[in-house]
């Protein structure tokens, strides 16, 4: 379908786009790549009164490394980071997340705030943030503050980003020479939103994992972070009855709900297969999960 | 405020100025306003593919892109690349390979290949599946669509000329 009517103005700074988020309040919609919001819009699923097109902020693109951060502007596309030497180096779970995330014309405009904003479950970006211990950097204009991602994703498509807010960067800690990360996910046909996901990070150091990080996507109502496998496995080397104890306690850390292709008990299932791959490949430096 | 917004668009080297509405999608701006009908309007919710179009060099939905989005940006459509001549030998090999047949996938398909075997000279087969699997064809069963897109890999090779990125 068409979208329905709205206005649109393009602002160049956060101050700007705050303000009119002050005065149109829910009426207002920011667009940034526009890739989900197009589409819901197109789909009648909201109808606001105006856009307004934030991509000319020219402070909220790029990646850059600072104070032991890698900061990924809220603008920055997926194909940015797909391209990106400094985040292949720097934190080559973002690298492998990204070739799971849509098709090349969507990596082509839609961006990273955009993904952590919108805070899709089933969505890549937020379940990186949380096994890279990502800190969001939110602005109202005058204030910045800075939220975990852990304490930002609330409920199903709820965030800690007030209505008079913006992301302005996700910011990780760099990470230190042990640490290693993984990324995989199923999904009925390459680049559509995943049955399953899971993003993981943490130090290998004589074949014995730690400080764990365990994300799944697709399984609750957030990025569902892991806790029973990450204590099952931490300080464990990747044995066969290990890893049927973290596989195990899965059932407590993760609330899939079936859907119309899949079923709760099948995505539990599928949940358990992945880890095992990912946990391997954590510890196999260089296989694909 | 729903007032239309004057936009200035390049579109296969053209200049156009253009009052739009807001709402108005990239392939509706092509289609209607300038005629060029061979971007495509398929799902409008960014699955399907048949609306793929350049900005800036780089592949986008069509329905996924408002036309007040490509204000000052730079626009080419299968009807660009096909009279320059750009793909013709990636439109050659989807004739020679039969793949296509009703053809209303078809120009969503070219653009889309093109900008793989630029950016992935040597694409593998899978490399392609993965790659096209955004763009829907509802005849043709896709295997000859990776033949062709496959068998232009190799011309370019040999030619020498799939080194370069666009992008």
């Amino acid at each position: 379908m068409k979208a329905p009517r709205f206005a649109y103005t393009r602002v160049t700074t956060v101050a700007d786009a705050v303000s009119l988020l002050r005065q149109h309040g829910d009426d207002a919609r920011l667009l940034a790549g526009g890739q989900t919001l197009l589409a819901t819009l197109n789909m009648r699923l909201s109808e606001p009164v105006v856009l307004v097109d934030i991509t000319g902020i020219e402070a909220l693109h790029g990646v850059a490394v600072q104070d032991g951060f890698l900061r990924i502007g809220a603008l920055t596309r997926h194909v940015d980071i797909e391209r990106s030497e400094l985040v292949a180096q720097r934190l080559p779970l973002l690298t492998q997340a990204v070739p799971f995330l849509a098709h090349a014309a969507i990596r082509n405009r839609g961006t990273f705030g955009g993904s952590v904003a919108f805070a899709d479950p089933a969505a890549e970006w937020p379940a990186c943030a949380l096994a890279a211990d990502g800190e969001l950097i939110l602005s109202n204009g005058t204030n910045e503050r800075r939220v975990m991602a852990g304490d930002f994703f609330i409920d199903l498509y709820q965030t800690d980003l007030h209505p008079d807010e913006l992301i302005i960067a996700v910011e990780f800690p760099l990470p230190g020479r042990q640490r290693r990360f993984a990324f995989t996910e199923l999904a009925r046909r390459h680049g559509d939103y995943a049955i399953v996901g899971i993003a993981v990070a943490g130090d290998i150091s004589g074949g014995v994992m730690g400080d764990l990080r365990i994300v799944f996507l697709g399984v609750g109502n957030t990025p569902m972070r892991a806790l029973g496998a990450e204590t099952a496995l931490n300080g464990k080397r990747g044995d066969p009855a290990v890893l049927a104890a973290a596989i195990a306690s899965l059932s407590e850390d993760i609330a899939p709900s079936d859907d119309l292709y899949t079923s709760a008990a099948a995505k539990s299932h599928l949940a358990g297969v992945l880890l095992q791959r990912a946990v391997k490949s954590l510890l196999h430096e260089g296989e694909t999960p | 405020m729903t007032d239309k917004v004057l936009t200035r668009i390049t579109v296969n080297g053209v200049l156009h100025e253009r009052w739009v509405e807001p709402r108005q999608h990239l392939v509706d701006y092509l289609r209607d306003e300038l005629g060029l009908k061979g971007t495509r309007s398929g799902c409008e919710h960014g699955v399907c593919g048949a609306c793929t179009v350049r900005i800036d060099g780089d592949i986008v939905r069509g329905c996924l892109t408002l036309a007040v989005q490509a204000d000052g940006a730079r626009v080419e459509t299968i009807e660009g690349v096909s009279d320059s001549g750009e793909i013709a030998d990636l439109q050659h090999a989807f004739l020679e390979s039969n793949a296509l047949q009703c053809g209303f996938c078809t120009p969503g398909m070219l653009l889309t290949a093109d900008a793989l075997l630029k950016s992935e000279p040597a694409a593998s087969r899978e490399q392609i599946r993965e790659h096209m699997s955004g763009n829907y064809c509802r005849c043709t069963g896709y295997h000859a669509i990776v033949d062709a897109v496959e068998s232009t890999r190799e011309t370019r090779r040999l030619a020498g000329c799939g080194g370069d990125r666009h992008e």
